[in-house]
């Protein structure tokens, strides 16, 4: 019983930090579709969200709710702005070059952060209204940290797929993923949409980061978990969106499981054996396929 | 002609070093339906995209309704009232054949006349209400053809830029396309300008011609006139001509070369 106790609360935890590996996937996914750049620094936009964050609620002491909400406005405008000025004059170059940059973009972000009086190289931490409080449930003692972070993703992932299906501008970032040339035919303004992908995918992340922050902590090299998220999107196949949502949580109970039940270590490389099976057995990924393009 | 809706002015269009059309100039006049002739490679779809925006000139003006317009980005353009049926289709694969139609009518506000030119491209072509919540990708050719006409009405166009609609199509299916292009310039006074390598339908719809050769427009006339004209007979519709010794003559050359 205790056993299994156990395994029911990794599971719960893993969960979590899977849907953060889930967004931060999502991320990845949704300016791929769209521009086909993979974005390397999807990881520092959610660290930068993180931080504007921490600065909001913690130095000048917003309420919780409000300072998350205007983090994830700015680290949206952000990333607009960073498409705007940094990826739109690389349009026709390379993928190659495009790549580079979004890692080049990623250094900058660290270096930048690390030099900021009040950020720096230290590690902070959000309190959050939920902040050590536990339910529990059939002997289960689960932290409201996790319980939120799994019910708030579930939130947006619903609200990013009712703006998808049925919005006006979200059916046109549709079409625009789909047939790009046939967008600007119907006079969809095929630039401003990249911006608004950009946007959309730096608030995910900036939302990604606050639902980081109670579990691990606010750093400057927080975004290197998404070197751990890379291997979620492409676990379910690079370019679908419910498979970046099931490679994420894959990845993460995953994750949790193994360092729960196996030596030290193996926590670090299970992932990765996990998307070696996969794309072994099932190349395209979970939810990929070979002609289907859909968002 | 002085009250053409576009008129097209020596416009020069390069791809890259490779120059596809040089010094184009044609006018469509408003109301009807106009029609640039062309085998392939002449730069046919080059000119349709230099007008609708896709592509900038390098020298030479587009001007619609008075109005410069080589310089404008292909959303303002669908705005001023120039939709575009591109070759090959390009339907949105993964939409609804109803919200491809929507896309089509991306630029307008107008909620309720969107909605009624929804029933009435339904009623130009009854098969997409049947389907219309099939993706498109999951249509014929000729089904995708007739989504491609529509969505691009949806945007309830003046001028209504026709590229290859016949391309890949049976010729039943070519004469019921042709029916409805003739339809909607008789009933909406939409004025086309439609771009064929199927000239014997493409001079029996159109009013006014042109014939474009190695990017080059290289004879203009009714399209009435360009049917007798023999040059175009054998070119163009595949009429065989006979000599006196009841053999084809094998060195005829073209005009205008």
């Amino acid at each position: 019983m205790e056993g299994l106790q156990q395994f029911a609360q990794q599971v719960v935890s893993g969960t979590a930090i899977g849907c953060v590996y889930a967004l931060v996937a999502l991320g990845f996914v949704l300016i791929y579709k769209a521009t086909e750049v993979v974005n390397f620094a999807q990881g520092e936009l959610m660290m930068i969200g993180a931080f504007l964050a921490y600065t909001l609620i913690v130095i000048f002491g917003f309420n919780f709710w409000i300072g998350a909400a205007i983090a994830i406005v700015f680290t949206a405008l952000f990333g607009a702005g960073v498409e705007r000025v940094v990826m739109r004059p690389m349009v026709g170059q390379p993928v190659f070059a495009i790549i580079m940059v979004t890692i080049g973009l990623g250094f900058l972000a660290r270096s930048i952060v690390s030099m900021i009086p009040g950020w720096g190289v230290d590690t902070y931490s959000i309190e959050t209204p939920f902040y050590g409080k536990v339910v529990e449930v059939g002997g289960l003692v689960l932290s409201q940290d996790h319980m939120a972070v799994i019910v708030l993703t579930m939130a947006l992932v619903a609200v990013l797929y009712l703006f998808f299906r049925y919005t006006r501008l979200g059916v046109a970032m549709q079409a625009t993923s789909q047939n790009q040339l046939a967008a600007y035919y119907m006079g969809i303004p095929v630039k401003t949409v990249f911006s608004m992908i950009w946007g959309i995918s730096a608030g995910v992340a900036a939302f990604a980061g606050l639902l980081l922050a109670p579990i691990a902590f606010v750093h400057v090299n927080m975004g290197f978990l998404g070197i751990r998220a890379f291997p979620a999107a492409v676990l379910g196949g690079f370019g679908s969106i419910p498979g970046a949502i099931v490679g994420g949580l894959i990845i993460g109970i995953v994750e949790a499981l193994a360092g729960f039940y196996l030596p030290e270590g193996f926590k670090d490389v299970a992932p990765y054996v996990i998307l070696l099976i996969v794309l072994i057995v099932k190349p395209e990924g979970l939810f990929g396929t070979t002609t289907r393009k859909k968002v | 002609m002085a009250d053409a809706l576009l008129e097209v002015r020596n416009i020069e269009t390069h791809y890259g070093i490779i120059t596809a059309i040089r010094g184009v100039s044609l006018d469509v006049r408003e109301g009807s339906i106009v029609t640039v002739l062309g085998a392939n490679g002449a730069g046919k779809t080059t000119v349709l995209k230099t007008i609708c925006g896709v592509m900038d000139p390098e020298k030479g003006t587009v001007k619609f309704e008075g109005q410069e317009i080589q310089k404008q980005t292909p959303d303002k353009i669908v705005h001023m009232g120039i939709a575009h049926v591109p070759e090959g289709r390009e339907v949105f694969p993964y939409l609804t054949v109803k919200e491809n139609l929507e896309m089509g009518a991306y630029t307008r506000r107008d909620r309720d006349g969107v909605a009624r030119d929804l029933e009435r491209a339904y009623g130009y072509f009854p098969v997409l209400k049947e389907r219309r919540d099939q993706e498109a990708a999951q249509l014929s050719g000729g089904e995708q053809q007739m989504l491609a006409i529509s969505r691009a009405l949806m945007a309830r166009p003046k001028l209504l830029l026709l590229d290859e609609p016949s391309l890949g199509l049976s010729p039943l299916l070519v004469n019921e396309i042709f029916t409805i292009i003739k339809r909607v310039n008789d009933e909406e006074g939409t004025t086309i300008l439609l771009v064929e390598q199927n000239a014997n339908m493409a001079l029996k719809t159109g009013d006014y011609g042109y014939v474009l050769e190695a990017g080059r427009i290289v004879m203009e006339d009714s399209c009435q006139r360009l049917r007798e004209k023999d040059d175009i007979k054998e070119f163009y519709l595949g009429v065989r001509d006979t000599g006196v010794r009841g053999e084809r003559r094998w060195k005829r050359k073209k005009l205008w070369r």
